[in-house]
C-alpha cells in the first residue's frame, strides 16, 4: 500500500544583487490563482528591502554602464536564450496563476522572448540614431551623445505579468542603467520566475533586483529614495503615479507614465525605442580644432 | 642592421657582469638584441582536430553540388605549398543557378518574411560562428597563410560580431532612414578578396541579408574554404535553402556574377583596377554597386606626438596580415623634429618580429597569401631601390618552403617612387618626411586613393583639424586599424564608394522609396 506522495511547496523570494534573500521583515503572502487556489507564498518586501535594492542596483551601475554596447547586447541576448530554453516553466507559471489556457501563456512568453532579442539590438544602435554631431558656428568639435541616468525604479502593471514587466525592463537597462523592479501584485510568481531566470543568464548581479509585494506600501518610498535617479510606472494606477510623480519631486527624478492597457502589451507600440531615451541624460562636449 | 651589442652576460655565479668595455660601442648605436638571443619553444595550434576535405563543392540552394563543367582548381597552404584541398570552379552556368537560386529564396521566403526572424536567423548565425570560432580561425590561417594569433584575436570575434550587430537591425532599419521605407533590392552579387576571407565575408553578408535580400557570394579563389564552412553554418542554422549561394573560381566566375542580368547589386572588394572594370561593365544596367578597393594611407607622427606610442600603432598599421590590408597605413610621414628617433625606434621594434610558422601562437607574421602577391612585393621593393631608397629588414631566418618576406621599410624615399604612390599590399613601409602640418596634409592627399590615415600627436584639437581635412573614409587618431560592426568603413575617391558596417552599411542594401 503506497501513500501518495506530497508536493514539496516553494517559497518565492526577492531578487536582490543576484542573490535571492527573504525579506528582512521577515513578511509572506499567499499567492493565489483566480480561482482562489492557494499556489504558494511569496515575500513580501519592506521598506529596508527596497533600499537594499536601491544600493544593489547603485553598486552594479558604474561595471554596467562602462560594460561595451556590444556586450550589453550579447547579455541581453543570451537572457532571451536563457528565456527560451525555460520557456515551459514560465508558461505554466502564468497558466496556473492568470488562468489563462497554454496557447495564450505561449503566446505570452514567446512575445517577451522576440522582445528581449529586439531590445538586445538596440544596445549599440541606439545611440547611432540618437546621437549627433552639431555644426556649431565656430571652429569646434561638437557632439551630443546619450548616457545612461543611473538607477531607475520599474513598476510593473499587474496584466500581462511576464511580458510587461520585460517591456518594461529592457529600454531601461539596455543602455547602462540598472533598474529596481516592483513586480505586478496581483501575479507576481512568474516575474519571481523570471528573477529566477535572469539570475543564470549573464546579467551581472544588481542590474535587475526584483522586488515582491504591496506597491501602496513602497511607493512612497520609491519616491523620495534620494540615490534613485528615475522612476518608469507601468501601473497605470491613477493615485499611484501622483504618489510617485510627487514624491520625485524631492531630487527630480525623471518619471515617465506608461499608461498601456492589457492588451496593448501585446501590440507593437509596446516595442518602442524611443522608451529608452525616458532614463537616459545627454551629454555634450565641445572641443577645438585647429594646429 | 644586424645587432652588434652584447651589453652583459651572465657568469657562471648568476651575477650580472659587463661584457664588453662600455666604450666599446657608442651609446647612440646600441640596442637590445632579440632575434638569434632567444629562442622561443614552438606553440603551434593544433590543426589535426579541423580536417579539409579533398574536395569542395559549390554551395547552391542550400546543397553542395558538382560544378557543371567538372572542373576544380587546387588550393594550397602558402605556409607550406602543400596542396590542401581542390575547389569546385564555377563556370557562368553554375553562376546562372545560383541566381536562381537566389532569386526563388527572395520572391518566396526571405523578401517576405517578417524582418524580426530574419533577424534571428542572423543571431543564429553569430552564435554557431562563436561556437566554432577555433576551428574557423585554424582553417582560416592555415588556408590564407595569416598568424593564428590574428585570425583566432581578430578576424573571428569580428566575424561574428557583425552578424550579431546586423542581426539586430533587422527589424529596426525604419528607425535607420527617417521618413523613409526602406526595402530590399534582391539579389546581391558578391566578390570578395582572400586577404580577410571570413571577415569580408562576414561584412558583405550580414547587411545583406539583414536587409532582406538574398546573396551569390564568390570568395577569392585562394582562400574558398572557410567561405565553404560557413555554408556548412549557415545550413546548421537552418537558413532557408537559396538565401546564400557560394560559388568559387577566379576572375571568370566573378565577371560571370558582374555580368548576370537578374543581380540587382553588386559589392566588390579588391583592388582598383578590377574595380575600375566592374565600374564600366555595369555601366547603364542599373544595378546598384558599392566598392571597397585599394589605399595607399598615411600614417603621420608629429614631433608632440608620444612616440612609443605611435611606432607600435605603425607596427600595427603596417605589419598586421603581412601587410595584406587595403587600408594599411603604407606611408609613413614624420614630422623632421622626430624622424631620426622613431626612424631608429622602427628599426629596433622589427627585429622583434617574429616570422614563420602561422599557426604558432607566437607568430607576428605570417605567410605571403600566393607567389604571385610575393613577386609583387619583390618586384615593388626593387623599383624602391632603384630610384634611391635605402632598404631596412628584420635579420631573420625565413623558413624554406612557402612564401615569406621579412618586415620591411625603406628610407629615402620621396613622392614620386612607386613605392609612396602603388599599393606594394605587403609588409612594406615607406617613411617620409613634412614639416608643417599644411605639408604633411599636401602629401598625405597627394594620392587617387583615399581610404585611411593615422594621426599622431597629443594635441586634440590638431587631430580635429587634420581629420577634418584629410581626404580618407577613415581617420585613426593615435591608433590604427581598428574595426567595429558599428564603424563605418570604406574609402573617398578611387578607394571606392560606399561604406560596410554602422548605419551606412545598411544603406548599401535597401532600396529607400
Amino acid at each position: 500500500m503506497s501513500t501518495p506522495r506530497l508536493e514539496v511547496k516553494k517559497t518565492y523570494k526577492l531578487f536582490i544583487g543576484g542573490k535571492f534573500p527573504r525579506s528582512e521583515s521577515g513578511r509572506y503572502l499567499p499567492a493565489h490563482s483566480v480561482a482562489g487556489t492557494h499556489l504558494d507564498n511569496y515575500a513580501h518586501a519592506s521598506r529596508k528591502d527596497f533600499r537594499d535594492a536601491v544600493v544593489a542596483a547603485r553598486s552594479a551601475a558604474g561595471g554596467w554602464s562602462r560594460a561595451t554596447a556590444y556586450l550589453r547586447g550579447q547579455i541581453l541576448y543570451r537572457a532571451a536564450e536563457m528565456l527560451q530554453n525555460r520557456s515551459g516553466e514560465l508558461v505554466s507559471e502564468i497558466a496556473r496563476s492568470t488562468g489563462a489556457g497554454p496557447a495564450k501563456a505561449r503566446r505570452e512568453v514567446s512575445l517577451a522572448i522576440d522582445r528581449l532579442v529586439h531590445y538586445a539590438g538596440w544596445t549599440d544602435k541606439f545611440a547611432q540614431i540618437f546621437s549627433s554631431v552639431n555644426p556649431v558656428a565656430s571652429p569646434h568639435f561638437n557632439f551630443t551623445m546619450p548616457e545612461p541616468t543611473g538607477v531607475v525604479v520599474v513598476l510593473a502593471p499587474d496584466e500581462p505579468a511576464l511580458l510587461a514587466l520585460v517591456s518594461l525592463i529592457a529600454p531601461v537597462i539596455l543602455s547602462g542603467n540598472t533598474a529596481v523592479v516592483i513586480a505586478s501584485e496581483t501575479f507576481p510568481l512568474p516575474a519571481a520566475t523570471f528573477a529566477e531566470i535572469l539570475a543564470t543568464s549573464d546579467l551581472p548581479g544588481g542590474v535587475v533586483n526584483l522586488l515582491t509585494g504591496q506597491r501602496t506600501e513602497l511607493a512612497p518610498h520609491l519616491a523620495t529614495h534620494m540615490d534613485v535617479n528615475a522612476i518608469v510606472d507601468g501601473t497605470g494606477i491613477a493615485e499611484l503615479q501622483t504618489t510617485l510623480q510627487g514624491g520625485s519631486a524631492v531630487n527630480l527624478k525623471r518619471y515617465t507614465r506608461r499608461d498601456l492597457k492589457a492588451a496593448d502589451w501585446f501590440a507593437d507600440r509596446a516595442e518602442d525605442p524611443y522608451w529608452i531615451l525616458d532614463t537616459v541624460e545627454y551629454k555634450t562636449a565641445w572641443h577645438p580644432m585647429g594646429v | 642592421m644586424k645587432a652588434k651589442t652584447q651589453v652583459a652576460k651572465i657568469s657562471t655565479k648568476g651575477a650580472l657582469v659587463p661584457a664588453l668595455a662600455p666604450t666599446a660601442i657608442p651609446l647612440k648605436d646600441r640596442r637590445l638584441n632579440f632575434g638569434g638571443k632567444w629562442e622561443y619553444a614552438p606553440s603551434p595550434e593544433d590543426a589535426k582536430s579541423y580536417p579539409i576535405a579533398l574536395r569542395h563543392e559549390l554551395f547552391i540552394n542550400g546543397k553542395f553540388v558538382v560544378p557543371a563543367a567538372g572542373t576544380y582548381f587546387p588550393s594550397i597552404n602558402p605556409a607550406t605549398e602543400q596542396q590542401l584541398t581542390e575547389i569546385a570552379e564555377a563556370n557562368a552556368a553554375d553562376v546562372d543557378a545560383a541566381v536562381k537560386a537566389a532569386r526563388r529564396a527572395y520572391d518566396r521566403v526571405w523578401g517576405k518574411m517578417p524582418a524580426r526572424e530574419r533577424g534571428k536567423y542572423l543571431y543564429r548565425i553569430a552564435r554557431i560562428i562563436q561556437e566554432k570560432a577555433r576551428e574557423l580561425a585554424v582553417l582560416e590561417t592555415i588556408d590564407g597563410g595569416k598568424p593564428i594569433k590574428e585570425s583566432r584575436d581578430v578576424d573571428l570575434p569580428l566575424v561574428a560580431a557583425h552578424f550579431f550587430y546586423y542581426a539586430g537591425w533587422a527589424d529596426k532599419l525604419k528607425y535607420a532612414f527617417p521618413g523613409k521605407t526602406p526595402r530590399p533590392l534582391g539579389v546581391a552579387g558578391q566578390i570578395i578578396p582572400w586577404n580577410f576571407p571570413l571577415l569580408m565575408a562576414a561584412w558583405k553578408l550580414a547587411p545583406a541579408l539583414a536587409c532582406g535580400n538574398t546573396v551569390v557570394l564568390k570568395p577569392a579563389e585562394t582562400t574558398s574554404i572557410t567561405a565553404l564552412r560557413l555554408a556548412q553554418i549557415f545550413q546548421e542554422a537552418g537558413l532557408p535553402e537559396g538565401v546564400v549561394n557560394i560559388v568559387t573560381g577566379a576572375g571568370a566566375t566573378g565577371a560571370a556574377i558582374v555580368n548576370h542580368p537578374d543581380i540587382n547589386k553588386i559589392a566588390f572588394t579588391g583592388s582598383t583596377e578590377v574595380g575600375k572594370l566592374i565600374a564600366r561593365s555595369m555601366a547603364g544596367t542599373g544595378k546598384h554597386l558599392t566598392l571597397e578597393l585599394g589605399g595607399k594611407a598615411a600614417n603621420i607622427i608629429f614631433e608632440d606626438a608620444p612616440l612609443d606610442q605611435a611606432v607600435e600603432g605603425v607596427i600595427a598599421g603596417i605589419y598586421f596580415n603581412q601587410g595584406h590590408v587595403c587600408c594599411a597605413g603604407s606611408r609613413l610621414l614624420v614630422q623632421e623634429g622626430v624622424y631620426a628617433r622613431v626612424v631608429k625606434k622602427l628599426r629596433d621594434r622589427i627585429q622583434t618580429l617574429r616570422v614563420g610558422n602561422p599557426l604558432d601562437k607566437n607568430t607576428d607574421i605570417g605567410a605571403i597569401n600566393s607567389a604571385g602577391q610575393l613577386a609583387r612585393i619583390r618586384e615593388l621593393v626593387q623599383s624602391g631601390l632603384d630610384e634611391g631608397a635605402t632598404l631596412q629588414q628584420t635579420q631573420c631566418a625565413l623558413p624554406a618552403r612557402g612564401f615569406w618576406y621579412p618586415p620591411s621599410f625603406l628610407t629615402g624615399v620621396t613622392h614620386a617612387h612607386r613605392v609612396a604612390q602603388e599599393e606594394i599590399f605587403g609588409p612594406v613601409l615607406s617613411v617620409m618626411t613634412f614639416r608643417t602640418p599644411e605639408e604633411a596634409l599636401e602629401r598625405a592627399n597627394n594620392t587617387p586613393y583615399g581610404l585611411s590615415a593615422g594621426i599622431w600627436t597629443d594635441k586634440g584639437s590638431k587631430i580635429f583639424k587634420m581629420a577634418a581635412k584629410l581626404n580618407a573614409g577613415v581617420i585613426w587618431a593615435n591608433c590604427y586599424n581598428k574595426f567595429d560592426p558599428a564603424s563605418p568603413f570604406g574609402g573617398y575617391k578611387e578607394s571606392g564608394f560606399g561604406r560596410e558596417g554602422g548605419l551606412p552599411g545598411l544603406a548599401a542594401y535597401c532600396r529607400l522609396d
